[in-house]
């Protein structure tokens, strides 16, 4: 009978027949990922819990994402209160951003404070001599270094969040006990050393070798690596290396990427003249050399030939940490903006009056609201024990980068020319957040990894689909019930799939808005991946557009969520989260329903086949390639 | 041969630290609609900028190894035990909560204060009393004069500097007329004023090994003091707006309209 369901409604049969695995390969640019075929089959059969696998499956997981995570116990809450004081007061009495920015290096006292008040250390855990605090609670002291001083905030995160994160994820007893004291109280700092002049972006092609004795003691380090944070004042280095090793089956010796803890005391460490940079003046920023360096066997971090699996989680595991600084920036220009809007009369009135200031403040909040949300949603999922973040983790890095940068933008607007000058601090802000959008991961090779991620998990689902249509029988349940949703989604019906009952009631609207387009967006990833196949990997025009997609989609979840909880515990300002929310959500459902029908459309095809060739012929021609309309 | 005094001051010396929980002085104080008062809720508070100053002595003669053990006390509801963290994160060694919520709150002055922190320096053994010489929100400096009046201490009030010589305190005054430098003998009270140091910042660290010390929590009636009020606020208003001036042409229009208000 289910054979003859399937015969009889051809362009489900087709489709579902049609079926490839779309299996993708572990050299997947920019993926954090090493999945073996084994590893691929295991997902697949896992459930996942994060919201964004299951998105690109046109599915809602509401386990990770409602209700709004809320996870610092009384004792926890408290003790952050305490620290909040404290920590705001010496960003507002005794750094000095500006005086920062303009000795281009970080001023000795505030260094020196900074390392009392504990800054340097604070996620070591406490009998290690740091603070030992949560994800959650490090993303609200970091919030406040976001609003006063970038330049700080990455000279302290390259240390922590990324210089000996690598230590405390994947370092043994020994190596913690050895390095993390001195790392927490400042005394050492430390720096994160994976880029290349020759790769950035292609980390995995990094060429530092570093082979071993014969002896298998120590390591033999040679190479450079440019623009890392903190390269002139650390002393200990997590360094990324090539290590010949021997292929368990083939035999044959391959390179593999190590990661290592290098000490400047070692010998042969040098390093170059600080950059001279657009932003995060203060923040040290130099090249690095290896020379013949001798690193003990004992320094290797994680397996050896692990090394690109601890970096990828280095970077993961940091990211939440900028989307809650750059919240954090984003609320200290708002109330720039708002005080310049609120006092300046032009034209006989306010300027806040005026629909063309009240639309910048109004989208202004909005991001930050978002960031704000999307921060702590990742914290939180990450305080609670999530192991499945990575798509949001990146969703946020790429969110709260560019939300940053266009508010900050807007700040100066709408200050006027008072922004463009020094003295009002906002200039500086938007230098400084410029490098957000390139390092730790570009936007566009992130775009590319949220969107291939949630393709190869939404291809592991088709895969045991096709799987379940090799034994239609035995398999009758689940095959009626993915014909049924794929019918139904291609007439335009809902597909059973609803938020009522998980969001507050307020906000039903916004759900079903939320739930509708991520209905269309799990159709839309099946029909690109049944055209597509592997070779999705290499459609970048496609990539990008459903990355678009996803985020908006993640930023829908993460706002219903926030406001859903303000409404239920009756929050003064639940009413203005309310609006947030809605507006957020109506906008974000239209670009979302936008890009969907524009990557269904026969127009794309063409667009991007012109921006294919426009940009050919702009690189054959070495620049421009219309001649001059004066004709010289 | 150290006077045993002298002896007794410098190894077993206690000092005892008010810390008064005020509103935060950035933060722009609005008068209730029903001008019973200020608004406190969901305004951000800190501890009085005077207090830091006191606790920051406090904790300086320590260090020196001048004092033993520094008390810090609070008097008020729930919420002042994170003023009492404060100093003790800072460096006071204990604290002491002194429960006083409600409508005994909202009338607690200095003369219930100081009949508090006499008690308790009878209680304590204390050897000093430091105290901010005011608080920001009621600037009624009398807290510290009434303690020292009801223990029958001597009192440096006003000291920008203090320093401990034998078993008597030099303390160094800020009054109109300049700076006044007195010698009082032990046990006595000091209020601070602003430039007898800069207090230092809580450090994490700190504010960690402060979670460890110790708060006891006391009734005033446990000190057999009564905190009701003799006084009563009937209103509170803002401070009238600033009106505009008025520009005059010569000096002779000064003076007519000085005349005129009744100025001159």
């Amino acid at each position: 009978m289910l054979l003859r369901k399937v015969t009889q409604s051809p362009a489900i049969c087709t489709s579902v027949l049609r079926l490839r695995p779309a299996v993708l390969d572990k050299n997947v640019v920019g993926s954090d990922t090493t999945m073996t075929a084994e590893k691929v089959d295991k997902a697949a059969n896992v459930e996942s819990k994060s919201f964004a696998v299951n998105m690109f499956k046109g599915q809602i997981s509401t386990s990770q994402v409602f209700p709004f995570p809320s996870v610092l116990n009384e004792e926890q809450s408290q003790f952050l209160k305490e620290l909040v004081g404290p920590c705001s007061k010496f960003f507002e009495e005794v750094n000095d951003p500006m005086k920062n920015d303009a000795l281009e290096k970080v001023e000795e006292l505030t260094m020196e404070g900074l390392k009392e008040m504990g800054a340097f250390g604070l996620q070591v855990p406490a009998d290690l001599g740091g603070v030992g605090l949560t994800n959650t609670q490090y993303a609200r002291l970091v919030e406040i270094v976001g609003m006063h001083d970038l330049g700080v905030g990455i000279t302290l995160g390259a240390h922590q969040s990324i210089g000996f994160k690598g230590i405390l994820l994947f370092g043994n007893p020994q190596q913690k006990e050895k390095y993390l004291p001195k790392l927490a109280t400042g005394e050492h700092v430390a720096a994160f050393c994976l880029t290349e002049p020759a790769s950035g972006s292609d980390a995995a092609s990094i060429k530092t070798s570093a082979v071993r004795s014969p002896c298998g003691q120590y390591y033999t380090m040679n190479g450079s690596k440019i623009w890392i944070s903190n390269g002139g004042i650390a002393e200990i280095f997590t360094v990324f290396a090539k290590t010949p090793m021997k292929d368990e089956k083939t035999g044959e010796m391959k390179d593999k990427i190590t990661a290592f803890i290098v000490e400047r005391s070692f010998g042969g460490v040098t390093h170059g003249p600080p950059e001279k940079k657009m932003g995060i003046k203060a923040s040290n920023t130099a090249e690095v050399y290896f020379e013949n360096v001798r690193v003990p066997a004992e320094c290797v971090l994680g397996e050896v030939g692990g090394g690109f699996k601890v970096a990828m989680n280095i970077l993961n595991n940091g990211r939440f940490g900028m989307a809650a600084a750059l919240s954090g920036t984003m609320k200290g220009v708002i109330a720039k903006a708002v005080d310049h809007a609120a006092n300046r009369t032009q034209f006989g009135n306010k300027i806040h009056n005026y629909g063309a200031i009240q639309e910048k403040m109004a989208r202004m909040a909005m991001l930050q609201y978002v960031t704000e949300s999307m921060a702590y949603m990742v914290s939180g999922n990450m305080d609670s024990g999530a192991t499945e973040f990575q798509i949001e983790a990146a969703i946020s890095k790429i969110f709260a980068s560019e939300a940053a940068w266009l508010v900050t933008d807007e700040c100066i607007q709408v200050m006027g020319g008072m922004g463009f000058m020094k003295d009002a601090g906002v200039e500086r802000v938007l230098r400084d957040l410029r490098i957000f959008r390139i390092f730790e991961g570009t936007n566009d090779i992130l775009r590319l990894f949220v969107a291939l991620n949630g393709f190869q998990n939404a291809g592991n689902q088709l895969k045991s689909l096709q799987k379940a249509l090799k034994n239609p029988f035995g398999n009758a349940g689940v095959l009626a019930t993915e014909i049924t949703k794929r019918a139904k989604r291609k007439a335009g019906l809902g597909t059973g799939l609803t938020l009522q009952g998980t969001v507050h009631p307020e906000l039903n609207h916004s759900g079903e808005l939320t739930v509708k387009a991520i209905e269309q967006f799990g159709a839309v990833i099946e029909e690109l991946l049944l055209k597509h196949g592997k070779r999705i990997i290499d459609e970048q025009f496609v990539l990008k557009r459903v990355a678009d997609c996803a985020i908006d989609l993640y930023a829908m979840v993460v706002v219903l969520s926030r406001a859903s909880r303000s409404l239920s515990q009756g929050h003064p300002s639940a009413q203005h989260e309310k609006m947030l929310c809605e507006t957020w959500c109506t906008e974000a459902h239209e670009r979302v329903m936008q890009d969907i029908k524009f990557l269904r459309s026969g127009t794309s095809k063409q667009i991007f086949k012109n921006l294919r060739a426009i940009s050919a012929a702009v690189v054959e021609n070495g620049g421009v390639v219309s001649p001059h309309p004066l004709g010289f | 041969m150290l006077p045993l005094r002298f002896r007794r001051v410098t190894m077993s010396a206690r000092v005892l630290v008010g810390v008064k929980r005020v509103i935060d002085y950035a933060v722009k104080i609005r008068v209730k609609p029903d001008r019973t008062g200020v608004v406190t809720d969901g305004v951000k508070h800190s501890m009085n900028p005077f207090c830091e100053i006191a606790v920051e002595e406090a904790v300086k003669l320590k260090e020196k190894k001048l004092v033993k053990e520094v008390v810090a006390v609070s008097c008020g509801p729930q919420q002042v035990q994170e003023t009492i963290r404060t100093a003790l994160a800072m460096g006071a060694d204990r604290g002491i909560h002194v429960e006083v919520s409600g409508k005994d709150y909202e009338t607690l002055g200095p003369l219930q204060v100081s009949k508090i922190f006499a008690a308790l320096a009878k209680k304590e053994q204390a050897d000093l009393i430091i105290l901010g010489k005011q608080a920001i929100d009621d600037d009624c400096n009398q807290t510290g004069q009434m303690t020292a009046a009801l223990l029958d201490w001597p009192q440096g009030t006003f000291a920008s500097e203090v320093t401990l010589e034998a078993d008597k305190l030099k303390v160094v005054r800020e009054i109109d007329g300049g700076l006044e430098t007195i010698k009082i003998k032990l046990p006595a009270v000091v209020t601070a004023d602003l430039r007898l140091n800069t207090p230092r910042y809580a450090t994490l660290p700190n504010i960690m090994k402060a979670k460890k010390k110790k708060i006891v929590n006391v009734k005033p009636a446990d000190l057999g003091v009564d905190v009701s009020s003799r006084l009563e606020v009937l209103k509170v208003d803002e401070p009238p707006q600033r009106q505009s001036g008025v520009k005059v042409e010569t000096v002779h229009d000064l003076v007519e309209k000085l005349k005129e208000a009744g100025r001159i």
